[in-house]
Formats: C-alpha cells, structure tokens, sequence
C-alpha cells in the first residue's frame, strides 16, 4: 500500500515543480494547476505516513531514507502555508524539484516502506529526529525565501523592466517571513540536539561527523538569529548567510548520514 | 426596438473638440431625459476621453438624427467626428468601453465607474438596463480573468509599484519630497493613495516647499538639510529643476550608515538627474530614474496589450449573449402567442371531454392535466428553440411571421 502511494506522490510533485516552471514563464494556469499538484501530492504522502505508521508498532522514519520522507513532507507542509498564494508560487520554483528529487532519493534507499523500526525508543525519536528534521524544513524555506530576495533585490537593483509584470512578494516580507521562519525553526533544532546529545553521553558514544556538522549547523543559524537582532544584519547579507546555513543542512542531511544512521 | 449609438472619442476627435462636447452630471442626465421623452430611453455617457449618447428607440434612423442634433448642438464641429452605431455593433462598443479595451491606456479601471454612473444617471428601461448591467459585467469579467489591469500605466503609479515591490504594505512608510513642483506632488498622490506619508518635503526656496508641506501635513527642510532626513526616509522622490545632481552618492552612503540596515528607495523623476547614479551601488539603496520608469511603464503597456487579446474574447462572448436576447425580443411576441393559443386550445380540449373526465377521480384528473401539458410542451419546444436561433441569425421577423400565419395567431382580433 505504501509503496502504492509513493507514485501519485511523485506524479504530483513532479507536475508542480513543471507547473511552477511554466507559471515562471507566462503567470496563470499553470501556476494555479501546480499549486493543486502540490496540496494533493502532500495529502497522498500525508496518507503514505500514515500507513507507515499504521504498519509500524512504533517510529517508522528512524532510518536515514525514512527520515529523508518525513523531511519531504515536513518541506512541502512549510511551503503550503505560503505557496498556495499567488505572489509566493515562484517560491515553488525552488522548493518542488528539490522536494521530488529528495522523495525519489527517499525511495531509492527504501524510506517509503515498510518494515523500517529502530531499536530507539519511540519518545526519543519523536523528540530527536521529529524536531531536527522539522527545524531543516524550515531552514530550507528560510533558505528558499532568501534566494527569492536575492533574485528580487537583483531584479530591483538591475532596474529589470518587466519587474512590475511578473511581481514577486517585497524584499521587507521576504526579509521578515525568512527571520521569523528561522526564529521558529532554531529552539526546535537546539531542543532536538539536546536530546540526541544526552542520549549520546547516557550510551557513551562519540560524536561522529554527523552530530559534528548538525553542531555546526546550529551555528550558523544561531549567528543568524543573533547577527540579524543585535547588528542589523537583514536582506542580502541575512540571506547569504541562510543560505550557507542551507548548504550545510543539505551536508548533514545527503553526505553524512551513513556515520550516524545505523 | 432599436439600440442606436452615436459618438465621438479619443480615436476620432482631438481634446479641442472633445472638450466642447463635454457633458458633467447634470448636463447628461438632462440630456439623457429629452432624448428618451416620449416613451424612449437614454445614457450619455461622458468622459475626457469620449461623449457617446446610447439611445432606444423604435425608428432607428429618427433615433439617430436626434442624437446627432443633440451633440451639433453642443458643438456643430463635431458632426464630422462622429460615429455612429446600431443594435450588435453599438451594444460590442459598449462592451469593449467598459472592459477599457476602447481607453487610452488598455484596461484602465476609471472607466467601469465611469460606465456605471452613466447608467446610474440614464434614462433606462428593459433594453439600455440590459445592455450596461452586461456590459459592466463584462467590464467585471475582464479585470478579473485578465491581467490587463494589474500593472501601472504611467510613471508615477510605476513609481508606487517599485515601492511596494521594496516594502510591501507602504502604510506609515515615510517619503522625503526633493523639491516641490508638479511631478513631484503627483508622485507623491500616488504614494498617498496607498497609505504612505509624506513626511518632508525639501525645496531650494523653502516658501514654496511650506506651501506643499502645508498640504500634505509634512515638514518642510531647506535642501542643505536633506541628509538628516535621508536616514527617516523610506523612499526618496526627487525633481527638482537643478543643473546637477541634489544627492551625491557620498551623502546618501553617510545617511545608510545610519539607516541600521533600513531600506532606501530613491525615485529620481527630474531631467537634468538630481540623484547620482552611483547610490545604486550602495547596499540596500534602490534607485530608478525617468528612463528606468518609462521603460517599466512600457513593457507594462506591452503586456496590458497582449492581455487585452484575452479580454477581447471574453467581451465578444459577453457581446454575443446580449445579441441573442435582443434578438430574441423580436420573436418572443410570436411565441408567447403560439404557446397561448396552444395552451387555449389544450384547455378546450380538456373541458369538451368533461363528460368523460368526470367519471376520474382526482388523481387521475392530474395525471391527464399534466400528459396533455406535457404534450403541447414537447411539441412548442422545438419550434421555439428554433425561432430564437432564427431570431439570432436576423431571420427572426421572417420566422415570427411565419409562425403567426401558419397557426393563425392574432386573426381573432383582426
């Protein structure tokens, strides 16, 4: 049944993510007909979850491609809440192709199916892998919203005229919507990383790579928050440095995972 | 009855004559009145672009000769700048005025409110009330399924435009006015319309800039001091008639280093330019001069064009329905009259057969009531289906005839 479910998923994600490019190209139906795909897509993969969890006595994404589902749906959830408007759809852009590509790796490495329990227990992993893999999602929409700045702000600093044809939201809302998303996002990391660090201590394991850049990871964003409350630092600077906080997520969540998954 | 049209607009007359034939509120709804007396209907419909009279009437061409006089009145210049519009044509005009198609500017929104007081201040029965309600619907239709209004259309509503692409919501946002001439009040209106406030204005004569300061309820500034309010400002509009430039980039940079990462729009509307090239640079700080806006509000215009494609079907569509039941007007007397006397005769019918229907009981007295109505339905239906298609098609009165003759309609009376 899971396994069932994982293609209109990808069908629908897929079609967005060609939506959102042709509504790049000329605004209309194609955007609106994307942002369908998207809501749809995310209900079937909601309902995918839920049979995991159905299928499972306990926490079904403990595994790294398990967690990269759960992360998808967490992206793709964040991104509903901004994307069905139509200023934000080129937002979708962005975040679409990376969520398909990201749920066929998913797949690939069996995290759409069943059979997957970790010897954890399920509270810990709740708190641990919930709270991290939600604060990456928000991390990748802050990332999302500041590469939209960057592409606005050069648009207005270009002087670009069809600036006004194809509008996007105001640099000060992308501005605003990336600081709270991060706001939000970074206590649910720190939190999530408290767990997963005295679980670390009580077993007396080392910290691998993993648990090394996600440490790093927090920095970054942290300096984020601090940098943008304490000196200022909003629109091109706060956004290049989400989106280096972004790169590092995509480290810790594609290239590390086989030191901490096991 | 006959919906004639007759007109002059932007297309066909320059302001000198437009401008004599201008009707205000009063003036079209007298007007509107006598061309509608003795059982007619009118709407003067006035604007700085057009003065078109829309007139019912049964006699087309008497409809017409009156609305002319009426405008030669005003004006006799005007007779060769007219035009002149009957039934489909005229009603498709009306449409594509309301839709902005027939503007200045394609898709300009003024106009549909303009259209609606119109037909407000009209003279109006079945056909004209008709003909507007529709035609406003269509104006509705476009600007919501079309794109063709959402972009600005000259400089200074451009110029709001980039400012809420910088800020989003411009309520409470703060604009420094350098200096106090015309382009710079009429910026500033389009920045008020959306809640900015004007909150210094800057001038070389400092009486001048009080006068405008005054107006808008801000603070007037001597030039010299213009960097101080540089750092409360959120958007800059400058046009001043200075030889060089009123802000040199050095300036603006000291004020940023101020503004803890605030963001600056500079609108410079002035030719010689009064805001140096070189702010662009400097992070945070926007700046778009004429050229920028004229090529911006150009490109807008291209796309309000290629929309109005879009808006062009929907209008025709909108056009074509009104045709239909006009059309229909002509032949609905016949079908009323055929339905009636086939209505007539089923009642005949039922109460010759009394004798026998008196032995039913009361069901089955409505179940033959309602087999007979049936019947007389399923027979009407086609022939009526098809005499509002002939009527579309313009055989209408042939067919109308036809029908009256064949079924012998109307002969009681004669």
């Amino acid at each position: 049944m899971a396994e069932l479910l994982f293609w209109p998923v990808l069908v629908c994600y897929g079609e967005a993510a060609v939506g959102y490019l042709g509504d790049a190209r000329r605004p209309g139906v194609a955007g609106r007909v994307a942002t369908w795909g998207v809501r749809v897509g995310w209900l079937v993969q909601t309902a995918l979850l839920a049979v995991q969890a159905a299928r499972e006595a306990g926490f079904p994404w403990a595994t790294w491609a398990g967690s990269l589902n759960l992360f998808v749906w967490l992206v793709v959830g964040a991104y509903l809440i901004w994307g069905c408007r139509k200023p934000y759809r080129l937002l979708g852009l962005g975040v679409m192709p990376l969520a398909a590509a990201l749920f066929v790796v998913a797949r690939a490495g069996g995290g759409t199916g069943v059979g997957t329990r970790s010897h954890y227990s399920n509270v810990f992993l709740v708190l641990h892998v919930g709270l991290v893999l939600a604060a990456f999602a928000g991390f990748t929409l802050a990332a999302a919203l500041s590469g939209l700045y960057l592409w606005q702000e050069r648009r207005l600093k270009r002087r670009v005229t069809t600036i006004l044809r194809r509008p996007a939201p105001s640099l000060a809302t992308l501005d605003r919507l990336a600081g709270r998303t991060v706001a939000f996002s970074l206590p649910a990391l720190t939190l999530g990383i408290a767990v997963g660090i005295v679980r670390l201590v009580d077993n007396g394991d080392r910290v691998d790579a993993l648990v090394a850049a996600t440490l790093v990871t927090w920095l970054v964003w942290a300096a984020y928050v601090v940098l943008r409350v304490v000196r200022d630092w909003t629109g091109r600077r706060a956004a290049y440095l989400a989106l280096a906080g972004f790169m590092l997520v995509i480290l810790v969540r594609l290239a590390l995972p086989a030191t901490h998954f096991t | 009855m006959r919906l004639v049209l007759v007109g002059t607009s932007h297309h066909h007359a320059p302001i000198e004559l437009r401008e004599r034939v201008a009707l205000d509120r009063e003036q079209a709804r007298d007007l509107a009145a006598r061309l509608a007396a003795g059982g007619g209907e009118a709407v003067c419909l006035s604007t700085c672009n057009r003065t078109e009279l829309y007139v019912v009437g049964a006699d087309a061409e008497a409809v017409e000769r009156a609305a002319v006089a009426a405008l030669a009145e005003l004006e006799p210049e005007v007779e060769q700048a007219l035009y002149r519009l009957h039934d489909h044509a005229a009603a498709l005009h009306l449409f594509r005025v309301a839709a902005g198609l027939d503007s200045l500017v394609p898709g300009e929104g003024e106009i549909l409110g303009q259209v609606r007081a119109a037909h407000e201040l009209g003279t109006t029965a079945m056909l004209l009330d008709r003909a507007f309600r529709q035609a406003l619907h269509a104006g509705r239709k476009v600007r919501v399924q079309t794109a063709i209004g959402e972009s600005p259309a000259s400089v200074s509503s451009a110029a709001a435009a980039l400012a809420e692409q910088v800020f989003g919501d411009l309520d409470g946002r703060l604009i420094l006015l350098v200096g106090a001439g015309k382009i710079s009040e009429q910026a500033a209106r389009n920045l008020l319309t959306r809640h900015a406030r004007i909150a210094f204005v800057a001038n070389r004569t400092l009486d001048r800039a009080e006068e405008l300061a005054r107006r808008f309820g801000a603070e007037p500034v001597p030039l010299e001091r213009i960097e101080e309010q540089l750092v409360a400002a959120d958007v800059v509009v400058a046009s001043t008639s200075a030889p060089g430039y009123v802000l040199d980039a050095e300036t603006v940079a000291r004020a940023v280093r101020q503004r803890r990462g605030r963001r600056l729009l500079l609108i410079d509307l002035a030719v010689p330019r009064d805001l140096d090239p070189a702010i662009r640079e400097l992070e945070g700080c926007y700046l778009f001069d004429v050229d920028d806006l004229e090529a911006i509000v150009a490109e807008t215009l291209a796309g309000r064009r290629s929309e109005a494609e879009r808006a062009e079907a929907i209008v025709n569509a909108e056009a074509e329905k009104f045709h239909e039941w006009h059309a229909s007007l002509d032949v609905i007397p016949a079908i009323a009259s055929l339905r009636a006397r086939a209505e007539e005769i089923r009642e005949g019918e039922l109460r010759k057969a009394e004798g026998l229907l008196g032995r039913l009981d009361e069901s089955q007295r409505k179940a033959v009531e309602s087999i007979t109505a049936q019947i007389v339905n399923k027979l009407l239906h086609l022939p009526t289906v098809r005499l509002k298609q002939a009527a579309a098609a313009a055989d209408g009165v042939v067919y109308a005839e036809a029908v009256r003759h064949l079924f012998g309609l109307g002969e009681d009376e004669h």
